[in-house]
Formats: structure tokens, C-alpha cells, sequence
């Protein structure tokens, strides 16, 4: 490898970081000052490059159109930004935490359909940077100048920033807003003010990142979701809140991208996360993050009490109804009740680790895949028999939890959602690569329940049995000592080590826990499917169930499997009925989400309360 | 309302739909249809949607199948295998359609595969290209219409083969496609030409390529050609990078499917000339029936046909006529009639092999060109080559059937 290789190959690892670094900037602002996991922060960089695209190929200024039409996208999806934070999350902010996320959930699905209708589904090329299509010779190799311009334009906003947040009153309150914005409201500063100013800041950075790369890369109807989990990784790896620390990330996971590709190039889908999972296992904050200050933590917001949310009489009428019901149903419907309990389950297992242990995980997909993957291992590769394996699997979910659990108990809040997801991302790349073990992304087929139960009927009562079992040992384990010191730990972490709690230990148990029960969602939903494979570990998968509880009611532990029950049955009718069914799911999320701002079942612990 | 109320109400509505089932009477023939019109391969299915609609319509208007209309339930598997197999499960048992068909990624086809091996129901895979569908894990009820990566990496080796390039290096998505595209082609490649070396292999993940750092990758290596098997969003984003640092002046290209103008198109003038290509060159195709297909097919849609449509308008018309043969929509007949079942496409015969399940249909293999009138990268010299000419024999079959 030559002197100019590597120089050329830094300076495309530093173009990449640039644009990285606008969209994870505008991420970082709005999650250090209003405390939202924007999801839809990809969509809003898609919207951009799309509105570019067509402002450069209709504007009738020829060659300058597209630079026209950057600062126009940048401005438009601003005011995009400006509507959203005002007509919708505006509404939420004083629901649990996190409940905004699902917010923008529901638009990511919004969105994506809306650019779909608008532009269609093909790929598109946008125009080249007029002036700047060409490359110039450095060391001898070309280099596209547009890219030159680029890696300009980064510390230029970057510089702007910093501008703004040392010089101007605003700047100075949005710091201080991050750093406690309690604090800052108590001094008369109206919060409101600074939260859609930083949301319309945000937006406009994740424009201009979108916007920029229209010469750079195609359109795709998938770009939002393909960008915003780097952008996350980003974030946090610079520390949440921070913009040089969004800036250093960024340059560093471009330039390890870059030289990754030309060292080890079988790593590209695992590069960036094994990047996050060492940074965030030294530094716990990210590189220029801080300490959460403890005291104001989650716990106070999420105010999950033991209840159940639910009389006990009528958690044994449904029972009742889901033993007698199915054999009258068609078989689909019986398939379709499978996996709502799977889903059940699922969620149920997040609960007792977002609910009681205040831990969010965003990569619980994890757990759910070694399950299945466990359950389909121990039959092919094991010569195990079906009951065997599908006793097996959880355990062995459990045992990959326990060691994942030791490394992200040590975070918390976001740092601990974000390591999972590391390590979720890390497990998805061995099982999509290992093609002798795991028959890589083609996955592994013929999961089959043994003879004696595979009638759709029969397999249903076993998944009743295995899951229904699983929610009440879920909910046993969450209102016995074990769950209420959990709870204790999550609500002052300090208070509780006080009174002689470990509270670690405590965490990575339930961490235990919660992969155990996972896996067994995972392994009964492998035998319904008869297949599995690696996108059983995505992040979609993890997202689903965070979407399922936070819809339920995070703050009561039915709130889980309710959620499963309504998010699988809206999602299978509205699959079965549209093509469009993004749209129609976001557009009910989002009513949802408005009119039962704690979650359905909300308005049941909410009545109990008053 | 509270919540005691709305428990019970899913478990009602569960219940009401049970009994509101239609009976299934001696209506029309409905056929399931998965594919995914959202996610990763939502770029390329609406075309094939469209020739499916198309070619459903004709024969409707002929009076249908056997005295009989046809109806295609469309179903978005979402891009993933446990979404298909949902839907697979609910047109089945719910809908009870003949057959399942469609697909477009691989292991979705794969997944809808082996639930259709499990439940004994069959499934016309059209579009999925792993040799692994009708192969290694093949079975009695799957039948595949598209020529496989296998057939389509040979078909580029045998003329890649008499050329003079000796440094080769590839680049495509990090899945089993794109591994798979290269090993078929390296491996024939090697054997026409024991002197070919492989100077670098790039796999950047499908739908993420960093395109800079990929093409400085190559540039690095210094191949004098350069197999491809990106596509779509990877693949433009890929193109316009390599343009600009003089990759293409440098390097010869092999792109497996980037004839196909689903792939091509998108490029417009900016696509690279003088690669070597397996595609679609329906515009240079004379048969007065292919020709009357895209005439139909641009009346429809006011859109010029990509090989989706053609994939999609053969699957059909070879589901037609399955059905016909078969005198029966029962799922035995119909496996029965598949097998060494002819049919007539507007690109000439085809048949699906006995054995394997695999169809003839063949694809153009020539060289790229920018059609400066039309304003899209073109095909030029090429050349139609049918599956029978590079699929396996029954003895090869058997024993990936076995070892698989």
C-alpha cells in the first residue's frame, strides 16, 4: 500500500465523515436539549434529497439550479421539522420518556409511503454538482473535486455551530438546556421556544446532509432507514449532545470505514459497530459525552409502578377465550394468534428490562434471534429432536445474554440502548456471514415441529403453553422482591446501592432474564415460520417490540402484551388491505400515540390514579 | 371505554372473522402473489406487478382458465422471509389460491419454498436468482422461471474466458448473490483460463456502499477487469464515483444482470460503455410476439418495459398454462403439469425441466453502449443464450440435490 493510496483513501473516508457528521449533528442537538430519539431523522434527510433532485431538474436557472435548490431543500424540510415538533411532539413531551420515539416511529412509516406516492419506487440519479463534476489529480490518482468541497463544507458548519453556541444568547441556553433543562426552565427560559428552534436546526442539518449527497449518491426509497442507524452510532459514539464530539465520531468511523474496506473487506457490515462496542465499553459517555447527571434519571419520568393494569378476573377470561376460541377459528387466524403471542412474549421481556429495570434496549432482536437460531442449530447441527431443541434454545439465548449483559449493564440510558444494539448488529453480521453454520443470509430452512404437533392447532397450544407461561413467570418475576429491588435500583441507583443493593448484578440478572424469554419468543416463533434467518437480529426486529410496549403502556406490565396484540393485528390488516400500508399503520400510530399519550392502557391506570 | 372492554373485543373480532369466511365456491381461480413492494426490492417490482396485471387481463378478456377468470391476490412481503411466509400461510388457508408465486429476494423465495415443501402447495418463484431455490434446495413443489446466477455467471465467463484480461478483481453486495455471482464466474473463468489471478475482492453491504472508498479499493488493486454484481442504488451510486476517477478508462467490466434496464436506465448517459453484460435488449428484439408485448405493455403503463415486466408476464402465462395442462387447479396435477411443461413467451418456447423445476428462459449477453437518441446505456452485439445451453445435467443436479 502506496503513500498516495492511503492519503486518496483518507480523503474518501474524510467525505463520507462529513456528510455522517451533518445528519448526526442535527440528531445530537435535539436529543441533548428535548430528550427525543429521533427516528425520523432519516426521513427528513430523504425528503431533502428528493426535493433537491427535483428542484435541480425544474428550477429554470440551468447550471445554478442545484445550488438553488440545496439551500431550498435545507429551508423546506426546516419547516418540515418546525411542523412536526409543533403539531405533534409538542403533545407528548410530558408522557413517559421514550414515548416520543414512537412518534417518530410513526413517521418514518409516514414518510416513507409519502415519498413513495410522490416520487415512486424506482431508484433515481440525481444531477452532478454543476462546476464540480469533475476530479482532480492528487499524488497522480483522481480525486472527484466535489468531494474536495465536501470535506470544506464539514468543519465550516461545524465552525458555524460553534459560532453559534458560544456567541449567541440562544446557543448559550440550547447548552445549557442540555446539561439540565429543568434548570433552565426554572430560570424563565421558555423551554418551548428552545425545543423548536432546536428541532428546526436539527432538521435543517439533516437537509443539508441529504441535499449534499444527491451528486454523490442514487435516490432510493430506502435511504432513511439505510442512513439513520450510522447516524445514531455517530452520535453516541461522539457522546449525545455534543458537536465537536459528533465531529470527531464521524471522521473517525469514516476513516475506519474507508481504510476497513481496503484492509478487511468481508467486515464492512460490522466495522462501524464493533467501533461503537469498544468506544462505549472504555468511554461510557462517548468520547466527548458527559455523565448523565443521576437524581432526574428515567425512573422519575416512567413512574412504572407493580401494577399489573389489569384485574386479575380478567387476565383468566382471557385465558379462558384462548383456550376454547381457536379451534372454531380459520386456520390463518389461528397462525395470525400465534404470533401475537409470540409478540407477547417478546414485549412482555423487553417490559421487565425497560419497565422495571429502566434499561431501554434497542437491540433486544438479539435475544429473539439467538432463540430461533438456537432452536434451528440445535436441530441441524445437534441431531436434537424438535421439543428438545425448542427447550434448548432459550437457554441458550440466555448464555449469550449473560455475557453481552456483563458489558451493557455498566451504561445507561441511551449509551446502554445503543452498546445492545451493537452487540445485536455484531451477532446479525456472524450469523449473515458464517455460511457453513448458519447457511448465512439464505439462513437456515426446514425448522419444523415435530409431526406430533405440526397441525396448526396443536402448534398453537404449544405456543399458548411456552408463552403464556412465559408472560405470567415475567410478571411473577417483575412484582417479587427481585423485581421491586430492580426497581429500586432504576429509580435511584445510588439510594439502592445505600441500602446494600448490587445493583448491577441486579441489572445484568434481569438483562438474563429478559434474553431468556427472548429467545423462547424467538424459538417459538422459528417453528410457526419454519425458517430462520439473520433478520431475525435487525434493528427493525428490535424496534418492533420497543413500538409494541410503548404503545401498550410502558407504565404497567400488560401494557406489553397488549401492544404486541393491537400493533400484529393493525400491522396484518393493513398489510392484507394496502400496499400503502406504512402509511396507514403511521397515520393510526400517530392518532394512537395523541390520544393515549401514556399508552393504551393509559387511560386505565390513568382513571386509577385520579 | 376502558380496557376490561376492549380485551374481549379483539377476541370478538377474531371470532367475527372466522365466521364471516366466504365459502369457496366455483369462482375464479385465485392465484397468490408475494412480492416485495416495499423495502429493499420495492424499486424493482412495480414493472412486474404491472406486466402481471397485465398478462391476468388478457386472459380474462380470452374467458380465463378453464371457463373460469383469474384473480392474483398481491401481497408485500415487506423484503422479509417471515412476512412472506405470513402471507403465504393467510392466502392458502384463508383465500385457498391454487398456487403461490412471485418473490424477488432470495431468501424470501427460499423462505416461501420451504413452507410450500412443508405444506405441499406449489410456488412459481419468478424472480429470485439463487441456484439454491431448484438446487441444493430443491424440492417436488418449486418451480423457478428467471435464469439462475449460475446460468447467468457462466454465460458471462464463456465470453469473458477468450478475452485477455489476466488481473481480475470483483466488487458486489455482501450476501449470498453477490458471492455467489463471483464464485460461478470465477470458478469457469479458471477453468477456460488457468492463468487468471484475483488481485481484490470488495463486499460492501447491501444498499450502504461508500462508494469512494470502494472504488480507492479497487484503484488500489490495479485489476484489468473488474467483475461486478452490484445493482441498484449501490450500483449508481458506484458508477458515478468510478467515472469520475477514471476507473472505467482503466479497467475492463463484467456486470452480471446491469444490461437489465432496471439497472441501466437510472443512469441515463452517465451509464459506462463497453461493459460486458447479461441484461434485456427488448429493443432490438424482432419477434412480431415480443414486439406486441411491449406495445401492450407501454400502452398500459406509459413506461417502457424492464426484465421484471418480461419476468413477471412469463411467470403468468406459464401458470395459464400449467393449469390448462393440468385440466385442475388440485396442487398434485398441477406440480405434474409443470413438469416438461412448454410454453410459448413472447421471446420464443420455454420449458421447465423435469427434474429441477428450473425453466429455459435465457438471458442477452452483450456489450453497453449509451444510445445517445434515447438518452439510456444500451445493449449492442449480443446475443440470446438459453438455459439449456449452461444449466447442469440431471446427474449434476442430483447430487447438489443431495449434498444440499
Amino acid at each position: 500500500m502506496t503513500l498516495p493510496i492511503v492519503f486518496v483513501q483518507l480523503l474518501s473516508g474524510l467525505a463520507h465523515a462529513m456528510v455522517l457528521f451533518l445528519i448526526a449533528s442535527g440528531l445530537s442537538l435535539i436529543f441533548g436539549v428535548t430528550r427525543v430519539v429521533n427516528f425520523a431523522h432519516g426521513s427528513l434527510y430523504m425528503l431533502a434529497a428528493y426535493v433537491t433532485y427535483t428542484l435541480s431538474n425544474t428550477l429554470p436557472l440551468g447550471a445554478a439550479s442545484f445550488y438553488v435548490a440545496v439551500p431550498l431543500a435545507c429551508l423546506g424540510v426546516g419547516l418540515v421539522g418546525f411542523l412536526v415538533e409543533v403539531i405533534l411532539l409538542r403533545r407528548v413531551y410530558k408522557s413517559p420518556e421514550l414515548y416520543q420515539l414512537l412518534l417518530t416511529f410513526a413517521l418514518v412509516l409516514i414518510v416513507s409511503d409519502l415519498v413513495k406516492l410522490g416520487w415512486g419506487a424506482e431508484n433515481k440519479t440525481g444531477p452532478s454538482a454543476p462546476g464540480l463534476a469533475g476530479a482532480v489529480p492528487i499524488f497522480g490518482r483522481l480525486f472527484p473535486t466535489y468531494d474536495l468541497v465536501l470535506i470544506a463544507v464539514g468543519p465550516l458548519v461545524a465552525l458555524g455551530l460553534s459560532w453559534l453556541f458560544s456567541r449567541t444568547r440562544w446557543g448559550v441556553l440550547i447548552r445549557a438546556a442540555t446539561l439540565d433543562r429543568e434548570m433552565v426552565a426554572a430560570l424563565g427560559v421558555d423551554p418551548r421556544y428552545l425545543f423548536t428552534t432546536v428541532f428546526v436546526l436539527g432538521a435543517a442539518l439533516a437537509g443539508l446532509g441529504g441535499a449534499l449527497q444527491v451528486p454523490r449518491q442514487s435516490l432510493t426509497i430506502v435511504m432513511d432507514t439505510a442512513i439513520i442507524t450510522e447516524a445514531f452510532v455517530v452520535v453516541v459514539v461522539g457522546g449525545m449532545g455534543s458537536v465537536p464530539g459528533a465531529l470527531l465520531a464521524a471522521i473517525l468511523i469514516g476513516v475506519i470505514q474507508a481504510f476497513g474496506v481496503l484492509v478487511l473487506p468481508n467486515a464492512s457490515l460490522v466495522t462501524t459497530f464493533v467501533v461503537m462496542a469498544v468506544v462505549l465499553i472504555v468511554r461510557p459517555w462517548g468520547l466527548l459525552g458527559r455523565p448523565e447527571s443521576q437524581g432526574r434519571g428515567a425512573g422519575a419520568t416512567i413512574a412504572v409502578t407493580a401494577q399489573r393494569g389489569l384485574p386479575p378476573y380478567w387476565t383468566w377470561v382471557l385465558l379462558a377465550a384462548l383456550v376454547a376460541a381457536p379451534p372454531l377459528l380459520p386456520t390463518f387466524y389461528v397462525s395470525v394468534l400465534v404470533e401475537i403471542l409470540v409478540f407477547a412474549l417478546f414485549a412482555a421481556s423487553l417490559h421487565l428490562l425497560m419497565g422495571a429495570g429502566g434499561m431501554v434496549s434497542f437491540g433486544h432482536a438479539a435475544a429473539f434471534g439467538l432463540g430461533a437460531y438456537g432452536a434451528a442449530l440445535a436441530m441441524k447441527l445437534a441431531g436434537l429432536s424438535m421439543p428438545v431443541a425448542f427447550v434448548v434454545a432459550p437457554f441458550a439465548a440466555a448464555l449469550c445474554a449473560l455475557v453481552i449483559g456483563f458489558f451493557c449493564v455498566r451504561l445507561s440510558s441511551i449509551y446502554f440502548a445503543m452498546l445492545t444494539l451493537a452487540f445485536a448488529q455484531i451477532a446479525y453480521a456472524i450469523v449473515h456471514q458464517w455460511y457453513a453454520v448458519t447457511g448465512g443470509d439464505n439462513g437456515l430452512l426446514g425448522i419444523w415441529p415435530a409431526p406430533w404437533l405440526a397441525t396448526p392447532i396443536r402448534y398453537y397450544y404449544l405456543a399458548l403453553a411456552a408463552c403464556a407461561g412465559g408472560i405470567a413467570l415475567l410478571d411473577r418475576i417483575g412484582t417479587a422482591p427481585f423485581g421491586l429491588v430492580l426497581r429500586a435500583a432504576r429509580d435511584h441507583a445510588r439510594r439502592a446501592e445505600t441500602v446494600g443493593v448490587n445493583v448491577r448484578l441486579h441489572q445484568w440478572l434481569a438483562f438474563v432474564i429478559a434474553g431468556f424469554f427472548g429467545g423462547l419468543a424467538g424459538a417459538t416463533f422459528v417453528f410457526l415460520k419454519g425458517s430462520a434467518f439473520p433478520e431475525y437480529f435487525s434493528v427493525a426486529r428490535s424496534v418492533e417490540p420497543l413500538v409494541m410496549v410503548l404503545l401498550g403502556g410502558v407504565q404497567a406490565f400488560a401494557g406489553a402484551p397488549l401492544g404486541a396484540a393491537v400493533y400484529t393485528l393493525l400491522d396484518t390488516v393493513a398489510t392484507k388491505y394496502t400496499e400503502y400500508w406504512q402509511l396507514v399503520l403511521g397515520v393510526i400510530l400517530v392518532t394512537l400515540v395523541l390520544a393515549f399519550p401514556r399508552g393504551i392502557l393509559g387511560i386505565v391506570t390513568d382513571r386509577r390514579r385520579d | 371505554m376502558n380496557v376490561t372492554r376492549v380485551l374481549p373485543l379483539f377476541v370478538l373480532a377474531l371470532v367475527v372473522a372466522a365466521v364471516a369466511q366466504p365459502a369457496a365456491a366455483q369462482g375464479p381461480i385465485k392465484i397468490g402473489e408475494i412480492n416485495s413492494f416495499s423495502g429493499i426490492g420495492a424499486p424493482f417490482t412495480g414493472p412486474y406487478r404491472a406486466a402481471v396485471e397485465m398478462a391476468v387481463e388478457e386472459i380474462n378478456a380470452k374467458g380465463g382458465v378453464l371457463g373460469r377468470k383469474v384473480e392474483v391476490l398481491f401481497r408485500d412481503d415487506k423484503g422479509q422471509p417471515a412476512e412472506a411466509v405470513k402471507h403465504a400461510q393467510e392466502l392458502v388457508a384463508g383465500e385457498k389460491v391454487a398456487l403461490v408465486s412471485g418473490t424477488f429476494l432470495s431468501n424470501v423465495g427460499l423462505a416461501v419454498s420451504d413452507w410450500a415443501k412443508q405444506n405441499k402447495t406449489l410456488f412459481v418463484a419468478a424472480e429470485p436468482l439463487t441456484e439454491a431455490i431448484t438446487w441444493s434446495k430443491g424440492h417436488d413443489y418449486v418451480f423457478r422461471v428467471r435464469p439462475n446466477t449460475y446460468e447467468q455467471g457462466r454465460m458471462l465467463a464463456e465470453k469473458a474466458g477468450k478475452m485477455k484480461y489476466v488481473k481480475w478483481a470483483t466488487i458486489g453486495p455482501n450476501y449470498e448473490y453477490g458471492k455467489r455471482a463471483w464464485e460461478t464466474f470465477r470458478e469457469r473463468l479458471k477453468e477456460l483460463k488457468p492463468g487468471v489471478q484475483v488481485v481484490g475482492e470488495q463486499w460492501p453491504t447491501l444498499g450502504k456502499i461508500d462508494p469512494s472508498a470502494e472504488v480507492g479499493a479497487i484503484l488500489a488493486a490495479n485489476p484489468d477487469a473488474l467483475y461486478v454484481s452490484l445493482f441498484g442504488s449501490d450500483w449508481l451510486a458506484f458508477v458515478r464515483e468510478a467515472g469520475k476517477r477514471g476507473l472505467f478508462q482503466k479497467t475492463f467490466v463484467v456486470g452480471i444482470l446491469l444490461g437489465e434496464p432496471e439497472y441501466i436506465d437510472p443512469l441515463k448517459t452517465e451509464a459506462p460503455e463497453g461493459m460486458l453484460v447479461t441484461g434485456y435488449p427488448w429493443y432490438d428484439l424482432q419477434q412480431p410476439a415480443h414486439k406486441e408485448f411491449v406495445a401492450r405493455f407501454t400502452k398500459k403503463t406509459d413506461k417502457t418495459p424492464v426484465l421484471g415486466s418480461l419476468v413477471g408476464y412469463v411467470t403468468y402465462l406459464s401458470i395459464f398454462e400449467a393449469i390448462k395442462k393440468a385440466g385442475s387447479t388440485d396442487t398434485e396435477k398441477l406440480v405434474a403439469a409443470f413438469r416438461d411443461l412448454k410454453v410459448e413467451t413472447p421471446i420464443g418456447p420455454i420449458s421447465y425441466r423435469a427434474f429441477d423445476g428450473q425453466s429455459t428462459m435465457g438471458a442477452w449477453v452483450g456489450m453497453t453502449k449509451v444510445d445517445a437518441k434515447r438518452g439510456v446505456g444500451i445493449m449492442v452485439n449480443h446475443e440470446y443464450i438459453s438455459g439449456e445451453r449452461v444449466l447442469p445435467s440431471p446427474d449434476e443436479v442430483k447430487k447438489m440435490r443431495s449434498g444440499g
